[in-house]
């Protein structure tokens, strides 16, 4: 509640830490004696129908280990150039928004960057996010470092967000600069776990849309069995300004976005091997 | 002194004002009593079999619709697979309508008539089409042509008749000049020369003081349910009453308004005569219904040229009747739907003449026929009908219109199919609003309506006192230059010392704003006070008053722009450092804003305090004002359009903002400061009190398609769990456009593809490619919340 007139100006920010519930087990963080958690923080903001299903509070922390031609956030990449951000920051954040949630439908998401390579204070986050503020809780992740995901990370969460980029190996290293494999390892994990699944599959022109391509993807994910989901991601450029303020080239400038029909031949493979695709 | 309201309810100044405003209908006011004339009434036009089929029992003898709505409706919770489409009869109206467009937008206007002063009864009838209007009646005898309605002041007549290339009529301009006072001269015989100062800087804009104030919503669905000769009856017991009084200033006048209104009813009667209609008993069937209640809507917008000219809440009172007939056998769904389509044709062509002036400031010619509908009853049944889809189905059988104004009550208890469909329409055509039932149902009953854009009242039980804005971002200026207009140099208010500091202090800022407040505050009630004594006077609503009971609350609606920017000055002022640049003459013109500050709508509530403690501060002052009329102080955080010239004429600002910016719209964050999305944003907006703006509080949203979710499915639930979630949080309303800004972009150069792009801007929906160039910039700078 307001205080009428406002609070002198020298009064804080009310940004400090609430109280943890009283049911709030030992934490990721605690665990491995890390307290207070803190991680290497992009942005958070809220979204809708992008990062998971219904309106979430999703988190971007720095740093990624790939470099992806088509990446619209190279401004993740490094992690040093993201905001030292504690744990505590971050949920009070997201508390604001845990009722409009809940009552919307959603939840929240850690994204980046790659959210494993920050497998502490993701799994922290994620923890909190759960136990503490009762959301249902995503991860967005490449899958590059799904080995650093603990048993005790994926139970605290719900979905993942997986982002297959490529089935042929080639242009998978082409595309991020690194292997496939672990990817396809941590697949499997989650299939063997019974985790729930999203797989996205950014669709670029030239690149990654050869029909063996796709047809691997979608036989793969397909073979799963946890797979709920595909999102055939259509190519953009937007992300193209944030290329030229890093000084990097982009170099699929001249790549064009895939047509609908492109699109839709792209997802008529997942459907035909019996996925929900969009 | 008016007439006190209804005994143990209680009107104190506090936000909880409208808290019990549904209780007047406990107490029968006058209207609500057999009289002998209205049992005389009764057998002149006995209902017989109009009423066949109807339940209960209150509503037979007293005027009151709520209670038949309420006893006779029949909530639909299923979808919208019902729905039939346009038939081609509707198909070729709307065509023929749809081919005069073009000129009108490219002449201004498509036709007007220079010699017939408006009134109920002038003008032979017209049609679109003879033999295909299905629902008849037009404000003149052709469809688009404008009627002159010079009773709110002749210089807006004259001004506009000229600008689009026609001649006043010299006879016509006698009488108004010379024979007939208006309403706009009367205002500036009793305008103090302060008034008229801020009148041209700026500070106070829009008044209602050279047309029709507007925002009265008759209760035209009394024509429907008791036909004209009952209602007569009924005011003929007002002026029997009444002239048992003592004949106080007040008590005359209240006859003087009884008589008027009678005599506008039996014009009405006389006007649905020419057109081969007998209104004068209650409506036997559905077709019937809509035709009565159209009637009564048209000859309100053929008495009065008002700001905004609102039908209701009217969607399950039709649908009674709809459903009835259904039952019957004698209506299909296809008709039913087509007379809803022909009716919502005739709203969409209501017209008036008005100045470049005033579309300027209002943008796209708007009339506001807002339309309420949707919301829960008090009982807990939902006010969703079949009638509530097939309204909303005129955006698909018509294609997509900025009027009438559809305006879904929203609660999350709604039934989740209509929620549904109703997100599905804002999705497909960004022409809804959605205002927020749970906070309107506790003030003001399950019979409320909006008029105009956000304005609650309870339908026939309550009007308002419209009283446009007053701008406190430039007020603020005024606080630190001691009362001198930024941008002329000239002193507005006298008697205010400038703050001289270099860097702005916090609590200096803040005292001299409280102040220079206090001061607009009263300069402001004085001039609506003013402004409404002369309405009442040469410009009295007869028709829409005739359709209301003669004991109503009133309200003054008073209003601010620029919140955002005043909010966000304050926030820069206490938590960045502002430097101040002067002219040599020690006018502050600029400011330097040294560090970051946190800004208004991102759910912050360091800048959200501020907003909050801006609406509260200038309610409380307000209050202190004595009314016309004793109405009820409220204020609205709305703009319409207006955002744009307010912009204008308001100089750079201590929040880093650039001299002729337009403002955000309404309580919108200003564009491009809300950094965490439209979810961060409207919650930001949901905390400024509605106790504190109980004439609403406007927000406006473009979400671009993607940010709603991939699929048209995820983003119509994902649409409905934020309307859900921003209910939840108090949120009060939410205009929803979805769109991106290609479109919009393309649309500004090839508008010849987008004759029917419609567009929310702020408490209703424009034709985007009627706004002028600078107000489609404004909308396309906006924020668009989108994903990346």
């Amino acid at each position: 509640m307001t205080s009428f007139p406002p609070p002198a100006p020298d009064t804080p920010a009310p940004a400090g830490p609430p109280s943890r519930g009283p049911t709030a087990p030992v934490t990721p963080a605690a665990a491995v004696g890390r307290r207070p958690a803190v991680g290497s923080v992009h942005s958070w903001d809220l979204s809708t129908g992008v990062d998971g299903p219904g309106t979430r509070f999703v988190t971007f922390l720095s740093g990624c280990p790939l470099s992806c031609l088509y990446c619209h956030n190279p401004d993740t990449w490094r992690m040093r150039d993201g905001k030292r951000t504690t744990a505590d920051e971050i949920v009070a954040e997201a508390r604001k928004y845990a009722r409009f949630i809940a009552t919307a439908g959603g939840g929240a998401t850690i994204s980046g960057g790659e959210p494993l390579l920050q497998p502490v204070f993701t799994g922290e986050l994620l923890h909190r996010f759960k136990h503490e503020l009762g959301l249902h809780t995503a991860l967005d992740t490449s899958g590059f470092l799904g080995a650093r995901a603990t048993d005790a990370l994926l139970r605290d969460t719900d979905l993942v967000l997986l982002d297959i980029k490529s089935w042929n190996q080639a242009t998978y290293r082409k595309v991020t600069g690194r292997p496939l494999h672990p990817t396809l390892d941590f697949a499997r994990r989650l299939a063997v776990l019974g985790k729930e699944v999203h797989v996205r599959f950014v669709l670029v022109p030239g690149l990654t849309d050869e029909a063996a391509n796709v047809e691997g993807v979608a036989a793969f994910a397909a073979g799963l069995g946890n797979v709920t989901r595909v999102d055939v991601l259509p190519f953009h450029k937007l992300g193209e300004s944030k290329w030229n303020a890093l000084g990097r080239p982009f170099l699929l400038h001249d790549t064009p976005s895939p047509t609908p029909e492109q699109i839709a031949r792209a997802r008529a493979v997942f459907t035909g091997h019996g996925l929900y695709a969009v | 002194m008016p007439v006190p309201l209804g005994a143990g309810v209680q009107w104190g100044r506090t936000g909880e004002a409208m808290r019990k405003v549904s209780d007047m209908t406990a107490t029968p006011a006058e209207t609500t009593t057999v009289t002998p004339a209205e049992q005389t009434a009764d057998k002149a036009s006995a209902p017989g079999d109009a009423w066949t089929g109807f339940r209960g029992g209150l509503w037979r003898d007293t005027v009151d619709v709520r209670d038949f709505v309420q006893a006779n409706y029949t909530p639909y919770e299923g979808d919208g697979s019902f729905l039939a489409g346009p038939t081609e009869r509707t198909t070729e109206v709307w065509n023929k309508l749809l081919a005069m467009f073009p000129a009108e937008i490219e002449h201004g206007v498509h036709d007007v008539d220079v010699s017939t002063p408006s009134r109920i009864d002038a003008f032979a009838p017209g049609y679109v089409d003879r033999d295909l209007d299905l629902v008849v009646g037009l404000q003149t005898d052709a469809p688009l042509k404008r009627a002159i309605m010079p009773n709110g002041g002749w210089r807006m007549v004259e001004s506009a008749l000229r600008a689009y290339g026609y001649e006043p009529d010299p006879a016509v301009r006698e009488i108004y000049t010379k024979l007939r006072k208006t309403h706009n001269d009367g205002v500036f015989d009793a305008y103090t020369s302060e008034i008229r100062a801020c009148r041209s800087s700026g500070i106070i804009t829009g008044l209602p003081d050279a047309y029709g104030r507007g925002r009265i919503i008759g209760d035209y669905r009394r024509v429907a349910l008791y036909g004209v000769d009952r209602l007569i009856a009924a005011k003929e017991a007002v002026k029997v009453s009444l002239d048992a009084q003592w004949p106080t200033e007040q008590v005359i006048k209240e006859r003087e308004e009884t008589r008027e209104q009678i005599r506008a009813l039996e014009e009405l009667r006389a006007m649905a005569l020419s057109y081969g209609h007998d209104i004068s008993g209650p409506a036997r069937t559905g077709h019937e219904a809509v035709q009565w209640l159209y009637f009564a809507y048209l000859a309100a917008v053929k008495e009065q040229n008002g700001a905004a000219m609102s039908i209701g809440r009217i969607d399950a009172f039709l649908d009674i009747y709809l459903q009835r007939d259904i039952d019957r056998g004698l209506l299909t769904e296809s008709r039913a739907q087509e007379l809803i389509d022909d009716f919502v044709i005739k709203l969409r062509i209501v017209r008036f003449l008005r100045t470049p002036e005033y579309n300027e400031l209002y943008s796209g010619d708007p009339t506001w026929v807002t339309w309420s509908m949707a919301g829960v009853g008090e009982d807990g049944r939902p006010l969703v009908t079949r009638t509530t889809f097939r309204a909303l189905h005129t955006l698909y059988n018509l294609g997509p219109a900025p009027e009438p104004n559809l305006t879904v009550f929203w609660s999350p208890r709604l039934p989740e199919p209509f929620k549904k469909y109703a997100a599905q329409v804002a999705v497909d055509t960004s022409a809804l609003q959605f205002e927020s039932d749970e906070l309107m149902r506790p003030k003001y009953g399950d019979d409320t309506a909006i008029a105009c854009c956000v304005s609650a009242m309870a339908t026939g039980r309550q009007m308002q006192f419209f009283g446009a804005r007053v701008n406190v971002a430039k007020a603020l200026l005024y606080a630190i230059n001691g009362g001198r207009d930024e941008i002329s140099g000239k002193t507005v208010v006298e008697g205010f010392e400038p703050i001289t500091d270099e860097y702005l202090d916090y609590d200096t800022v803040l005292a001299a704003y409280g102040a220079m407040l206090d001061w607009l505050a009263k300069t402001y009630v004085h001039a609506l006070n003013v402004i409404h004594y002369m309405h009442d006077k040469y410009a009295y609503e007869r028709l829409e008053m005739a359709l209301h009971d003669r004991e109503i609350l009133r309200t003054m609606a008073c209003g601010i722009a620029g919140l955002s920017v005043a909010a966000d000055s304050l926030s820069a002022v206490r938590h960045a450092r502002v430097k101040v640049i002067r002219d040599d003459t020690g006018l502050a013109v600029d400011y330097v804003v040294e560090g970051d500050y946190p800004a208004y709508g991102n759910n912050d509530d360091r800048a959200d305090d501020l907003a909050r403690w801006i609406v509260h501060e200038f309610m409380e002052k307000l209050r202190r004002h004595p009314t016309y009329r004793d109405a009820v102080h409220t204020q609205s955080v709305l703009t319409i359009t207006s955002n744009v010239v307010y912009g204008k004429k308001t100089g750079n600002t201590p929040d880093g903002r650039r001299a002729g910016t337009p403002f955000a719209p309404g309580a919108n964050p200003m564009n491009g400061r809300d950094e965490h999305g439209y979810v961060a944003s409207a919650l930001s907006v949901a905390k400024i009190s509605y106790d504190d703006a109980e004439d609403g509080i406007s927000l406006t949203n473009t979400i671009t398609p993607e940010a709603l979710g991939r699929t048209s499915e995820d983003r119509i639930a994902n649409l409905s769990g934020v309307l859900d979630g921003f209910t939840d949080a108090g949120g009060f309303h939410m205009n929803v456009n979805v769109l991106d800004r290609a479109t919009l972009e393309d649309a500004m150069e090839h508008p010849e593809k987008y004759p029917q792009l419609t567009i929310r801007v702020s408490g209703y929906a424009v034709n985007f490619i009627r706004l002028t160039r600078e107000q489609q910039l404004d909308v396309i700078n906006r924020t668009f919340h989108g994903t990346l």
